[in-house]
């Protein structure tokens, strides 16, 4: 029977509080939402959600990976293999894209189940992320958020998938153009009554008729909705007991996070439930998917495994809402006078592959000696190619030196410059991420994370940095 | 190394150097012409007597032929020398060896760089990997040097920055007795201590400007110096050590003291029989790049024990009347740092007070002079030292 291995999550660093939108362009609106570092796009925030499922999990093991996102950085090229790459996963693994749709996640999750089910693959990871902008001074503005999702999808595990339920229906609710960078929709009461409630309604309403059972029996309920009111309209509309039986869906702390926001609620719902517990999810998005879990045993958080409740509690406010303009790159703003920025190559890049992505150093063969990038002749003990691969991602380490370089051209000066001793007697040199200026110290404990670098020669690079332990 | 292959064998008879600064209406050829010139003038020689050049330059130039069309060197070897800030001085140190083996009598060496044409402020950006290392400049790596090093020698931040605005203001005043000089204004220690953030600790002042500039060097024989100028100048040694350069890949590389520019140290010092640098080098010039360069250099040439070069600061050892002067036309940091020519320009400057000529700015009876420069940053360096001496 597929079962839910593990789960992971990941919600950026960032807060904007929605009273900075309100300064702004006025309206009413309550709480804050996550906002992705400039740094980040949906590959590096599923990154993340994926290492925070596979915590202790053999990587190996891994043979499928399902990535789902409205917001994929390219239009044509995968997402997938960016983060397979950064996961260090098999090269047998089966990595593809899900878009197009809020209910990408879900759909995703649902080809994973089947996968299993038909035998053709073992374990699927499904990491959905979302980063999508709505127009300034728009409702979508104030209600979307960043952030990632992540389940590890096997034969066996705590959580077994008892059922699953799919309805799909054609509506012009809500859309996002090609050619455009921001999510439009229909009149409200519209959208509202014939497109979520509508859906809702209809599809759980079958689904319960199918599976002879009734929404009583389910004692945590991850109900996607586009915002609070039409969380609260459904609930009311369902006859869900708001305060015991439904997974708060974090508007007023992270916001919709779109194509992940279904499967973000569930691993908050996970992460809450008890022993024999029975979990029903319902996404929303040209559609429903429904999903139905048992919590055979309540699923034992690995320490090192920060999911929602971790990451909703390490946060910080981004200063003001001009920031968040200049993250999003939503203003053309000067920066000074810098060189222009460093030309780029695929080539060095295909070339450093394993270095860049998977972040592998060389240990020393001969005298045992790590080092980062890769050397082929030993600093310590002059041995030439005796050396294996190792990748540092999961290592922490301390902030043996660093400065605040002003003249660094970034969208969030200073660049923190920072060599990072690492565990294993290794160091790794580049900028530090996530961070409060003021608060950089020597010696503080810092761990790593995969990040957008650049967009020279008009493709994104990837690679790591280090970020203070949160 | 064979010490004797060197010392004595080669003579400076003339040097010139243009105003350093930001001349925007000059070219990199108007630049190597005056320079070139002027050092002829000096020596009394004219180009019909170069047997052969060498240029430095780091990113100013192609090939020798910068230097050969706009002189009408027709047909001589000219070599192109790059090892990046440490260009002027390893260009000297290049075209010593073709003197000193006998191959040629008189060569000239030039250093040139024309950075103002970039519009941008900083250095430019060298080609380094994609996505490693990048977004970092050069003042951000030299302030990782200082993070480490007031905290591994008991330094209060603040009393690192004082002794760092003490060496700003120090070069600063030099500056205002050098006439070629980008910078010959003084500032205060406030100022220095208040000005705007550049890489932290670093401050605007703790870093050089980006400068135009050239200079240039007849070097001969010495047997037959005389012939020229009676007080010619001898080259005593070099110390060149390019480091493993993965300090910042290396647990090991402490980024307390500089290990590459002591190695340099102790090659210059082994070549000309220095026992007691502080005690036998009568005038330095280091490479002040960013001012807690030259503050580590003291520690590394040993001017002093590793970790008390604040308090050497802050007793004035290395002001124009101090024990040990440093940077005495105002260093890197007021007479600027157009790259390949600023191992040129510190060995101008011992030229000159070896032989009294530096005017406001002499210092008393100097004999031994040492002049340093460094590609690179901490972790990453080449320190090029060069040894002149009086003649007996």
């Amino acid at each position: 029977m597929p079962a839910i291995i593990s789960t992971g999550a990941y919600i950026p660093y960032y807060r904007l509080k929605r009273e900075e939108i309100v300064r702004a362009w006025g309206g009413a609106q309550r709480g804050e939402k996550a906002v992705a570092n400039f740094d980040e796009d949906s590959v590096t925030m599923a990154v993340e959600a994926g290492r925070d499922a596979l915590h202790g999990i053999d990587r190996q093991t891994i043979d499928g990976l399902y990535f789902a996102t409205t917001t994929a950085p390219y239009k044509e090229k995968q997402g997938a293999a960016v983060i397979a790459s950064a996961l260090n996963l098999k090269k047998g693994v089966f990595a593809v894209d899900f878009t197009d749709t809020l209910r990408a996640g879900t759909n995703a999750l649902r080809a994973a189940v089947d996968a299993v089910k038909a035998g053709s693959a073992q374990r699927v990871l499904v990491v959905a992320a979302d980063c999508r902008l709505g127009a300034p001074g728009s409702e979508f503005e104030q209600v979307f958020g960043d952030g990632a999702a992540a389940l590890v999808i096997g034969k066996e595990g705590s959580i077994d998938l008892v059922s699953s339920y799919t309805h799909t229906s054609e509506i012009i609710d809500q859309w996002r153009l090609d050619s455009h960078a921001f999510t439009k929709k229909w009149e409200d009461r519209f959208v509202a009554t014939q497109g979520y409630l509508a859906n809702v309604s209809e599809a759980v309403g079958a689904f319960m008729k199918q599976q002879n059972t009734s929404l009583k029996d389910f004692n945590k309920v991850a109900l996607y909705a586009p915002d609070a009111r039409g969380h609260q309209e459904a609930c009311r509309m369902l006859k869900l007991d708001i305060k015991t039986q439904v997974t708060n869906p974090m508007f007023d702390t992270v916001g919709n996070t779109g194509a992940a926001f279904a499967l973000l609620i569930l691993v908050a719902a996970v992460e809450e439930a008890n022993t024999d517990d029975k979990l029903l999810l319902v996404s929303y998005g040209d559609g429903c998917d429904i999903f139905t879990f048992h919590v055979k045993e309540k699923p034992a958080m690995d320490k090192e495994r920060r999911g929602v409740q971790g990451y909703l509690k390490a946060k910080n406010y981004l200063s003001n809402y001009e920031k968040y303009i200049r993250f999003r790159k939503l203003m053309e703003v000067e920066s000074g006078r810098r060189r222009p920025p460093q030309v780029s190559s695929a080539v060095v890049i295909h070339r450093d592959r394993r270095m860049i992505y998977s972040l592998n150093g060389s240990e020393c063969t001969s005298c045992g000696r790590a080092f980062f990038p890769p050397q082929r002749i030993c600093l310590y003990c002059q041995a030439k190619d005796q050396f294996r691969e190792i990748s540092l991602t999961e290592r922490k380490g301390k902030l043996f030196t660093f400065s605040k370089d002003e003249l660094a051209q970034s969208l969030d000066p200073p660049v923190i410059v920072s060599i990072v001793d690492l565990e294993g007697n290794l160091r790794f040199y580049g900028q530090m991420t996530d961070r409060d200026p003021d608060k950089v110290e020597l010696d503080m404990p810092l761990d790593l994370t995969f990040r957008k670098m650049g967009e020279a020669e008009g493709y994104y690079s990837y690679f790591w940095k280090c970020r203070p332990v949160r | 190394m064979r010490v004797d292959a060197i010392k004595d064998k080669v003579a400076i008879i003339g040097m010139g150097c243009t105003k350093f600064g930001e001349n925007w209406n000059m070219s990199v050829e108007d630049m190597l012409i005056d320079a070139v010139y002027e050092a002829y003038a000096d020596a009394g020689v004219e180009t019909k007597d170069i047997e052969a050049a060498w240029l430095g330059s780091v990113g100013s130039a192609f090939t020798g032929e910068t230097l050969g069309r706009p002189l009408k060197l027709k047909y001589k070897p000219i070599t192109r020398i790059e090892n990046a800030c440490g260009t002027g001085m390893d260009t000297l140190r290049n075209a010593c060896f073709g003197v000193a083996c006998g191959l040629y009598d008189i060569v000239l060496v030039a250093g040139v760089e024309k950075l103002k044409d970039s519009g941008y402020a900083g250095l430019p950006e060298f080609f380094f990997h994609p996505v490693y290392g990048q977004g970092f400049t050069a003042p951000g790596r030299w302030a990782m040097i200082a993070t480490r090093y007031f905290q591994t020698h008991g330094i209060k931040p603040e009393e690192g920055k004082r002794a760092l605005a003490k060496i700003a203001v120090k070069n600063h005043h030099n500056g205002t007795f050098s006439p070629k000089a980008h910078f010959q204004r003084e500032i205060t220690l406030e100022q220095a201590l208040n000005a705007p953030t550049i890489a932290w600790p670093l401050g605007l002042f703790d870093c050089c400007p980006t400068t135009d500039g050239a200079a240039a060097a007849i070097i001969c024989s010495a047997d037959i110096a005389k012939s020229f100028k009676d007080d010619y100048v001898l080259v005593k040694g070099f110390g060149v050590a390019m480091g493993p350069c993965l300090g910042k890949e290396d647990i090991d590389y402490k980024y307390d003291h500089l290990p590459e520019t002591e190695a340099a140290a102790r090659q210059a010092y082994e070549a000309v029989g220095i026992k007691n640098p502080r005690k036998e080098i009568s005038v330095a010039q280091v490479h002040d790049c960013f001012t807690i360069a030259e503050l580590t250099e003291y520690d590394a040439l040993g001017f002093c024990e590793r970790g008390r070069a604040v308090q050497e600061v802050e007793a004035g050892t290395f002001t124009l009347e101090g024990e040990l002067p440093a940077n005495t036309d105002g260093g890197l940091k007021a007479f600027g740092h157009p790259l390949g020519a600023t191992g040129l320009r510190m060995c101008n400057e011992l030229y000159l007070q070896l032989r009294g000529k530096a005017g406001p700015r002499q210092v008393k009876n100097p004999s031994l002079g040492l002049a340093m420069a460094q590609g690179g940053h901490p972790g990453m360096l080449l320190p090029v030292i060069t040894i002149l001496g009086c003649r007996d």
